[in-house]
């Protein structure tokens, strides 16, 4: 149905942009407030125009971010990113790693109870961490991974569903391959090397943008496994700079603070992106 | 450089039996053609030479050696599948390349050994191309020459042609009979078409589900099929065949109509001792003619006229509209008309006898 009559374009055009400006008011609301004075951004109505403390707002917030409390040091933007970068990173790699070998373990090999695994991972799916998370809070505090980098990664790095979607990409690589790879001499593991992961590269592409971004928005998890400040995770930092009781928050920092967090999540997206089409264009299996 | 002997092969599915017992001898240098139709085991078989398949039964020999327990990369074979399985994310030389960086060649020997394979199945300028930029034709050569630089001691294909189209096929089969010819390697064939098998085996196996019907050069096959079952499956358009039965002095077959059909000397000879038998009859498209009244052994009523050009098939029926089905192959442009009955004459040295229960050559 393609009609190209003049007030359809009018209408459809309006109505993307309508649907842009919902998305990319608030964020525009969230960057002026970064660049303006407490004073400023408090008055009402706030300002509508960028102000000038950007590079001070964004330095203060980058260097001390959440304040000093009562027992409790200062830390950095800086810092929270780098612990959700640790975290997202980890999880991601973490179970892209685990899932692809344990597919290619569920794919290509025959062992006793190949099924029964398959079906034991298949199951986990009906279960995410906020169900199971009492359980895994006990085991990874008699694991004493408390309060570390380990106890925020390896407990979310199980994952059925890139073990099965992994699963779905190795049924689909042609039985006549692997066969030729054989009789070219490729033992299991440089088939995998030389072939199965080549071949998955988009899939694994995919997976990483996912991965990143569900790790890097972990909150319930790392709020129960951290009580250090200096393991504060960006979204958890955030929310910690609002509790401030009777003081005012300082909103100027606090949107900076905002600000700077959604940007390594869309530089993963705009990187990978590029390997998404690239996928796209190439794949032939 | 090596022959391959199969003992005894048998293979099961579980309780399914494929193959029923295969034993054959491919000498070294030797092109053999195994041709039957599709889901007789022929793969099956290749793959258990490859050693992709178990052997359930019997003994593979390449050379002197025994493989029944050793890896597909330690047979010394090289295989070309259908689909020609290519790594679609390496280039054409890396899919060369790849079995002999396993090996550990070394990389000049590797680079003239692909560059040697890329000179004799031209393929030079398309080395760093990736297998989906390639057209269909050249990607089944690159399967080819990925077989050719591991230099072994036996080529496997498994209906190496079948995914091309039929003026490309005709130009590969060519190639590859050169090819095997050039480089004097033992290999094994598997393919449905006959036209391929009768045209590049030094030798054929016909295989009906599982079993061997026939071994035996391809001129033998057509010349002397051993079974019905060959007899149909060889040559294109296939044999006509007739039930009917001996005459009682067991010189003639009896003719639907009752006209008699004389045999010659040396089918008589063979037919003596059992008069008035019944037979199956089988007599090519090509060795039937049609002459003028007085010399016809039957009459064929038209039914349908191919015209292929340099022949004309016609099909019809023997005696009335109710006769038994049979096809003639007639030299240059013939064109009669549906429902014509045209004298027929069938040459006495080209019929063929089957028993009509177990398809056995009488
Ligand atoms: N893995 C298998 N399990 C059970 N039956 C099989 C298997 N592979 C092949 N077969 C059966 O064996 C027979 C021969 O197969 P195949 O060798 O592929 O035939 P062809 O190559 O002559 O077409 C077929 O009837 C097929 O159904
Ligand atoms: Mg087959």
């Amino acid at each position: 149905m393609v009609e190209s009559r003049r007030w359809l374009i009018w209408l459809t055009h309006g109505i993307l942009l309508l649907g842009v400006a919902v998305v990319a008011f608030p964020i525009y609301v969230t960057f002026v407030a970064s660049t303006h004075s407490l004073q400023d951004v408090v008055q009402s109505p706030m300002p509508v125009l960028p102000g000038g403390e950007l590079v001070a707002n964004y330095l203060q917030a980058l260097a001390e971010g959440l304040g000093e409390g009562a027992g409790t040091q200062s830390i950095g933007a800086g810092r929270m990113m780098l612990n959700s970068l640790v975290m997202a990173l980890g999880i991601a790699f973490g179970k892209i790693a685990i899932s692809i070998i344990a597919a290619f373990a569920i794919v290509y090999f025959r062992f006793p109870f190949r099924m029964a695994a398959f079906w034991l991972i298949f199951f986990t799916l009906m279960l995410p961490v906020e169900v199971r998370i009492l359980p895994t809070y006990q085991v990874v505090a008699d694991l004493g991974m408390l309060d570390s980098y380990a106890g925020l990664t390896i407990p979310l790095i199980a994952s059925a569903t890139a073990t099965f979607m992994f699963r779905q990409v190795f049924l689909a690589v042609p039985d006549e391959l692997t066969e030729a790879a054989r009789i070219d001499g490729a033992g299991p593991l440089r088939f995998f090397w030389d072939v199965l992961l080549p071949l998955s590269r988009t899939n694994i592409a995919a997976l990483f943008v996912i991965l990143f971004i569900y790790g890097w928005n972990q909150y319930l998890w790392p709020l129960l496994i951290t009580t250090d400040q200096s393991l504060l995770t960006i979204v958890i930092g955030i929310n910690r700079m609002l509790e401030v009781g009777d003081d005012q928050a300082e909103w100027q920092i606090v949107m900076a603070t905002t600000m700077l967090a959604m940007i390594p999540p869309i530089l993963v997206v705009v990187a990978m992106q590029k390997l998404f089409v690239k996928g796209l264009v190439e794949t032939e299996k | 450089m090596a022959k391959v002997s199969l003992r005894s092969v048998r293979k099961s599915y579980g309780a399914t039996k494929v193959i029923h017992g295969v034993d054959c001898e491919i000498a070294d240098g030797e092109f053999l053609v195994v041709v039957g139709p599709s889901g007789c085991g022929k793969s099956t078989l290749l793959r258990m030479v490859a050693g992709l398949e178990s052997i359930t039964e019997g003994e593979i020999a390449i050379g002197e050696r025994v493989v029944n327990a050793l890896e597909p990369a330690e047979r010394d074979i090289a295989m070309v599948f259908q689909n020609y399985a290519l790594y679609p994310h390496m280039s054409v030389f890396d899919n060369m390349a790849y079995g002999l960086k396993i090996r550990r060649l070394s990389k000049d020997e590797i680079r003239r050994r692909v560059e040697e394979a890329a000179g004799i199945l031209e393929l030079g300028a398309l080395l760093d191309r990736k297998p989906r930029q390639l057209s269909g034709g050249q990607r089944q050569r690159v399967a080819m020459g990925r077989a050719i630089v591991r230099e072994p001691s036996v080529f496997l294909f498994d209906e190496p042609l079948s995914n091309l189209d039929a003026k490309l096929r005709v130009q590969m089969r060519v190639e590859i009979k050169r090819l095997q010819e050039r480089l004097g390697i033992t290999s094994l064939y598997v393919t449905h078409d006959q036209v391929e098998a009768m045209t590049l085996g030094h030798r054929l196996l016909v295989l009906s589900e599982g079993v061997v019907e026939q071994l035996g050069a391809p001129i033998e096959l057509y010349e002397k099929p051993a079974t019905r079952f060959v007899a149909g499956f060889i040559g294109s358009p296939s044999m006509n065949f007739l039930e009917t039965k001996l005459t009682d002095d067991g010189r003639h077959v009896v003719l639907p109509g009752g006209d008699t059909l004389a045999l010659d000397g040396a089918a008589a000879a063979a037919n003596g001792t059992s008069p008035g038998r019944p037979v199956t009859l089988g007599i090519r498209p090509e060795h039937l003619e049609i002459v003028e009244e007085s010399r016809a052994s039957a009459h064929l009523t038209v039914e349908l006229v191919e015209q292929l050009g340099a022949d004309s098939l016609i099909h019809g029926r023997l005696g009335d509209e109710s006769g038994p089905a049979m096809t003639v192959r007639l030299q240059g442009i013939h064109a009669p008309g549906s429902g014509e009955s045209l004298p027929l004459l069938a040459m006495p040295a080209h019929i063929h006898l089957f028993d009509p229960e177990s398809g056995v050559r009488v």
